[in-house]
């Protein structure tokens, strides 16, 4: 704990910079219904209204508080982009440790899988699931998780590939210890610190991925609120020079950047990097 | 060589470094790791550094050099290399300086080499740079030193790759190397540590001959005290970045004046009492087992093998005789091509999957490096606490009394050690630990792989002399498997000479060590250097005698 704060003091301004934002993000999220004046898919006045003291960032095309739908944003973007991230993880992980330990057979049929998976254009691919299966959000949840767990999988089986050769899990599996005990308790703990770094970094590309597909229509689904299909619905506005729809845009921009400033950081700690 | 000779003293030195400080770096804070070191060196003068890893002797080395490694910085002292002043000195004046005046020769040839160039045009490249030789002068000049180092084929060799060349002979290759713009010091950084002993008496015979030949003065940096018998006029015995006590050869080998010292000379005289002649029916018995990796030759050809309970049967051999094939045999880890393993009569199944815990609780093993051996994120409660969960069942309370019990077996205090993690304990420490682990699981057979290779020589002792104590307190069977015949005279009661996959001796500790060898055992045993001066040039001298009689005489494979 006094090591993690020790770090945390010593930490670069721009890593600073990147927790105040996700901070920010994550208050703003949680507490959503109290910071809002209106609720999520309320109409409360005529369309396209502008910035007031009544409607602080005016109204969208169908007369809903921009504000509300911009703090809702958070809620929903943030939480389904978090659950997938963790979805990809726990596929990709799994099946990274698997193919390292197992090795062979296992380490061929699975990398080739994912080859397949990975040599189809990831955005196209969704587009196309999506298109067929519908787009639930389980669903959306899944079919990205999935799409995004191959990346997972590249790195934990590299990142295990360099421990199953230690003489540790010799030793475990001389002792008679079973494939999960040795993937959980021998591999991961020494696999964590670029699985975290990349968990980051994975979380921004989710999310921009989520975005991506909202404002082609085929993400969160009208009329929960989200940050890509805002974007995309208000975006005539910017033909009468008003510059709202640029606001979930930027709310989008800043986040990544911010998690990016952590990833860094965690990035340089981890790996030992020295400055010369 | 002149040792004792006082006309060297009258001349100026080549090197003298005054009151030498290196501090290096620990976080935030500097620690000093040589703590004022007065080192003088004349030309034509051979001075050996020993001590144990942490001494400082590789520092001093490279501070020679006027170099510090990152992380360290020269932080007192002056070190004048033939009149000039190298601390503080522009870094292009000492990079001048360094591979045509200073050469360095670093432990590992096979990774100071880089793998994409022949070794003649690595050869080459200081002495072109540097503008002492053309090209086709230093080819011919690489020629004639590889005959003289007494490489194979001295016309061909440098036109291969690194990896194309035995260990031993990329040690020659790097020192001729280094003698390639006929510095005037050489700076040797534990040349032949990561050699067999019948490669080494060769490299270090090599690199005798060619330091006189070329009458450079010369730095030998060693952890081991025979060898730097062999190879100096001068010895330092370094301790913590401190000098202990300095010397000519002779005196520091024949009449020691620091307790240090004498417990470095000491090292290798310990003895197991003998045992006698196994009274039982052996606890593990071999026989006829043959082994190969997937489409490679036969690493294993025929090996019978019997370990007898309470008795430590060391296997003995170069890397690449097939010794540690064995013990992955044994364990299960290579299921053997032929042959059975009987343990207690009972035959084993030959590959891992197929034995029970019962069979796998009774055989533990410990393995050469400790660091790779212990996962670095569990604590020693849980390193040494699994084993007994998953083998005894132990839980909770009866099970933290029991880490408690093993850990003061292993000598270590359990208050201040059972939270710590590997990377807070020193390697005889963690060596330690990993014994424990394997006590754990009360096994009946320990089969140690090269336990004591990666540690320093006192620590070394110490672990044997701990496996001693918990054979007789515990009644275990050691496999010692070890390329290191003072460890095979100290602790073993029976001995196993393994060449090439093949056992070509084998028998009681005495029988095995009093001549009439077998000629493989007889080089093995005549390689190993002894804490005597002279030793070297007279067992070369003994070697060359019996072939002058047309006796045959076997040589290293790696030659």
């Amino acid at each position: 704990m006094q090591d993690a704060l020790r770090l945390l003091g010593n930490s670069p301004w721009s890593a600073r910079l990147g927790m105040l934002v996700v901070l920010f993000y994550v208050v703003v999220a949680i507490f959503a219904p109290v910071l809002t004046p209106y609720g999520e898919s309320e109409i409360v006045a005529a369309e396209y209204e502008p910035w007031s003291s009544e409607f602080l960032l005016g109204t969208d095309n169908l007369g809903r508080d921009m504000l509300t739908r911009l703090i809702y944003g958070a809620r929903n973007t943030i939480g389904i982009a978090l659950i997938t991230t963790v979805l990809a993880f726990l596929i990709g992980c799994v099946a990274g440790f698997l193919a390292a330990t197992l090795g062979g057979w296992a380490d061929q049929a699975i990398g080739r899988v994912v080859d397949v998976l990975m040599a189809i254009p990831q955005l196209i691919f969704a587009l196309l699931i999506l298109t067929i299966v519908g787009t639930a959000i389980p669903i959306l949840v899944v079919v990205i998780a999935v799409l995004d767990s191959t990346r997972v999988f590249r790195l934990s089986r590299a990142v295990a590939m360099n421990i199953v050769v230690m003489d540790y899990v010799e030793v475990a599996r001389l002792r008679g210890e079973g494939l999960w005990w040795i993937m959980r308790r021998e591999v991961l703990p020494n696999a964590l610190p670029p699985l975290v770094a990349e968990f980051g970094l994975r979380f921004c590309f989710v999310f921009l991925l989520l975005s991506a597909l909202s404002f082609l229509g085929l993400g969160i689904q009208p009329p929960t609120a989200d940050w890509g299909s805002m974007v995309r619905d208000n975006a005539t506005l910017i033909t009468f020079g008003d510059f709202t729809p640029i606001l979930p845009a930027a709310s989008i921009a800043l986040l990544t950047v911010g998690v990016n400033f952590i990833v860094d950081w965690f990035l340089h700690q981890t790996a030992g990097l020295k400055d010369e | 060589m002149n040792s004792g000779d006082s006309t060297t003293d009258v001349r100026e030195p080549l090197l003298k470094m005054t009151g030498l400080r290196i501090e290096g770096q620990a976080g935030e804070r500097w620690n000093e790791i040589v703590r004022g070191v007065d080192v003088v060196l004349h030309r034509g003068e051979v001075l050996g550094l020993i001590g144990e890893s942490g001494a400082g002797k590789s520092t001093i080395g490279l501070a020679a050099m006027g170099y510090a490694r990152p992380g360290c910085r020269l932080s007192g002292g002056d070190i004048v290399f033939d009149g000039m002043e190298l601390r503080g000195a522009p870094e292009d004046r000492k990079r001048d300086l360094r591979g045509v005046r200073i050469a360095y020769v670093a432990q590992s040839a096979a990774a100071a080499f880089n793998p994409a160039h022949r070794l003649i045009d690595q050869f080459a490249e200081a002495p072109v740079h540097h503008g002492v030789k053309s090209r086709a002068e230093a080819e011919a000049d690489a020629k004639d030193l590889y005959r003289r180092l007494q490489l194979p084929y001295p016309e061909q060799i440098g036109y291969r790759y690194p990896h194309q060349v035995s260990g031993g002979q990329l040690q020659r290759a790097m020192t001729a190397m280094a003698m390639s713009c006929r510095p005037d010091l050489i700076v040797f950084d534990e040349p032949t540590t990561a050699l067999d002993v019948t490669t080494q008496i060769e490299v270090l015979a090599a690199i005798k001959d060619v330091v006189r030949h070329l009458d450079a003065a010369a730095i030998y940096i060693t952890h081991d005290l025979a060898v730097v018998a062999q190879m100096a006029d001068r010895i330092m015995v370094l301790r913590y970045g401190d000098l202990v006590e300095e010397g000519t050869a002779d005196q520091i080998i024949n009449r020691p004046r620091e307790k240090y010292t004498r417990e470095l000379l000491a090292v290798r005289t310990y003895r197991k009492p003998d045992a006698g002649p196994p009274s039982e029916a052996p606890l593990l018995r071999i026989e006829g087992v043959s082994a190969r990796y997937s489409r490679s030759a036969r690493v294993l050809e025929d090996v019978d093998l019997e370990i007898g309970r309470r008795r430590t049967v060391a296997v003995v051999g170069e890397s690449g005789s097939g010794k540690s094939t064995l013990a992955r045999v044994i364990t299960g880890l290579l299921p053997p091509e032929e042959g059975r393993i009987f343990f207690e009569g009972e035959a084993l199944p030959p590959a891992l999957p197929g034995r029970n815990r019962e069979m796998l609780r009774r055989l533990q093993m410990i393995y050469q490096m400790p660091d790779t051996a212990l996962n670095p994120r569990q604590r020693l409660r849980d390193i040494i606490g699994r084993p007994l969960a998953f083998y005894l069942g132990l839980t909770g309370r009866k099970r933290e009394d029991r880490v408690r019990e093993l850990l003061e077996m292993i000598e270590l205090d359990p208050d201040d050690f059972i939270d710590r993690y590997p990377t807070e304990l020193s390697g005889g420490q963690k060596q330690r630990v990993c014994i424990a682990r394997a006590l754990a699981a009360q096994p009946d057979l320990i089969i140690c792989d090269e336990v004591t290779s990666a540690l320093d020589q006192l620590v070394a002792e110490e672990i044997l002399k701990l496996l001693q104590r918990l054979q007789d307190e515990l009644h275990l069977s050691y496999m010692f498997i070890t390329h290191d015949l003072a460890t095979v005279r100290a602790i073993s009661d029976e001995i196993v000479v393994m060449l090439q996959g093949r056992i070509v001796e084998q028998g009681a500790r005495n029988d095995v060590l009093t001549p009439p060898h077998h000629e493989y055992t007889n080089l093995l045993l005549s390689s190993v250097p002894e804490m005597k001066i002279g030793w070297l040039d007279r067992t070369l001298a003994e070697r060359e005698k019996r072939r002058a009689r047309g006796e045959q005489v076997m040589e290293s494979a790696d030659r």
